[in-house]
């Protein structure tokens, strides 16, 4: 069920607080602009993505909701690593950050399972 | 009035389904559930419902092993028409796996005696390297080889609970929280129960309290001398399907959760974890399947089995004490089916004064003679 995006950021998103550096990463390949030490998690909602996953089992989308670890709803792809939690990590300088469809797969190794996988619901 | 037909003290996997099986025959019921300070085998164990193996030196449990997998289709079905829960229960063989030849001749050895003493009722193989890595092409070189038997599989554990609990509502089951029993007194025609906020009566009482009963049964003349065991499983993340059977070391819930267990420890009373032993988990999930090398672990825990001396269920009604019976065992899951099927009727008197087939030896007497020692290396 979409919802409407309730976070709202105290400063601009591109404005750093307290006057951290700001750091680029990219989302998707859209570059962003976050304060340094900010969350993944917060930085991308404060720059407006409503849309972190979407669900294996229906294709919901889904969003951060405890922001503390719990959740897992805003699970993401960091740096070529799936299933990363997006609020427990922090952002660095040309982080590369994407949209995680469905759950991970094993790679490498991982093909040789994946393939008896196959057949099966 | 706080009076039921029925007291079932503890609202575990054992606990829900006696009382599930006994309010689906019109006995009326109440739960009463120690709360959450009570150590609760129930929400940490490994979903199996697994048969091989179990029974050795004990042909009645290997029986009574494979009778309740049988059972479970109609278990996971009944609970799916009266709750709308699907337990997830999937029975499509297990595998043991074994890191050494000498482990798997004892394996093989294990596995060849309980099948003599069924008469050969009971069909397993024996898998080498060469023809596990056909059916599991995951599996790695440090495999020596594997049992399977076809009887084996899993459900969801905590969806079971679950939905154990919802059944019993939707059969009028009542259920009262935060309820310690701290004392079973007889009366004419039936039994006192206190907790710290009520007293509770009814004809029919049955400790399902796991560690719990230890000191719980010699109030209504029973003998239960559980002792807790401690197992550590360890969580992975949720990944895509990559293991379809159940194995005793590593599985992939429905939701494709991976569990990595387990461990076998005589620590007391606690169910904390430790970094040794998990990390041992942890090398044995890799060594079983080296792709789980790349696996995010997300949590561990312990949890403390409850175990008899020899590691087999006890199953008894008090003859001191008319209408008290005792049921406690470690295969919660596995044996939810004969608890519900068969052993609720007969607690619940709605099978007649019969006796389950095939549980006499399951007495909690066994225990009373000091002679002898036990091992529940099972």
């Amino acid at each position: 069920m979409p919802t409407d995006v309730r976070f709202r950021s105290l400063v601009p998103a591109d404005a750093s607080p307290r006057g951290e550096p700001m750091v680029t990463l990219f989302f998707d390949g859209r570059a962003l602009q976050a304060p340094a030490g900010c969350s993944v998690a917060a930085a991308l909602l404060a720059n407006g993505v409503s849309t972190f996953r979407t669900t294996p089992v229906s294709g919901a989308p889904r969003a951060p909701y405890c922001m503390m670890g719990a959740c897992f709803d805003c699970l993401v792809e960091i740096d070529g690593q799936p299933n990363r939690q997006s609020c427990l990590v922090a952002v660095a300088e040309g982080m590369q950050v994407k949209t995680q469809a469905g759950l991970r797969s094993f790679d490498g190794a991982g093909t040789v399972i994946a393939e008896e996988a196959a057949h099966v619901e | 009035m706080n009076t039921s037909d029925l007291i079932v003290v503890g609202g575990g996997l054992v606990g829900t389904a006696l009382a599930y099986g006994a309010a689906r025959n019109g006995t009326r019921v109440t739960v009463l559930d120690e709360g959450d300070d009570a150590f609760r085998a129930s929400r940490g164990n490994f979903g199996l419902v697994w048969v091989q193996g179990k029974g050795f030196g004990m042909t009645p449990y290997a029986r009574w092993t494979m009778q309740s997998a049988a059972q479970w289709p109609q278990l996971a079905e009944a609970l799916n028409a009266d709750t709308g829960i699907d337990v997830q229960l999937r029975q499509p063989g297990g595998f043991h796996f074994c890191f050494s030849d000498d482990e798997l001749q004892a394996r093989e050895a294990r596995m060849r005696s309980i099948g003599d003493a069924l008469d050969g009722d009971y069909a397993f193989e024996m898998l080498d390297h060469a023809s596990l890595k056909a059916r599991l092409p995951g599996v790695g070189p440090a495999v020596a080889g594997a049992s399977y038997t076809r009887m084996d599989g899993h459900a969801n554990p905590l969806k079971l609970l679950r939905a154990l609990h919802a059944a019993c509502r939707h059969h009028g089951v009542r259920f009262a929280q935060g309820s310690r029993v701290t004392r079973i007194t007889p009366r004419a025609g039936g039994f006192e129960i206190e907790t710290r906020a009520a007293t509770w009566h009814a004809p029919r009482v049955v400790l399902a309290a796991g560690l719990g009963s230890r000191e719980l049964a010699p109030q209504v003349g029973l003998h239960a001398p559980v002792q807790p065991n401690r197992g550590q499983v360890l969580v992975g993340e949720r990944v895509a399907r990559f293991l379809d059977h159940p194995t005793t070391y590593v599985r992939q819930t429905d939701e494709g959760t991976i569990q990595l267990g387990d461990s076998l420890e005589d620590v007391g009373l606690d169910d904390g974890t430790t970094a040794e032993v998990l990390s041992t988990i942890a090398r044995r999930g890799v060594r079983s399947f080296p792709v789980l090398e790349s696996l995010r672990l997300v949590r561990a825990w312990g949890a403390l089995r409850v175990m008899t001396p020899d590691g087999f269920p006890i199953y008894q009604a008090s003859t001191q004490c008319p209408g008290a019976f005792v049921v406690t065992c470690h295969s919660g899951v596995t044996l939810a089916a004969n608890h519900a099927f068969s052993i609720a009727p007969w607690i619940a008197g709605s099978a007649g004064n019969g006796v389950p087939a095939g549980i006499q030896s399951f007495s909690g007497d066994r225990f009373l003679n000091g002679n002898e020692t036990f091992h529940h290396a099972h």
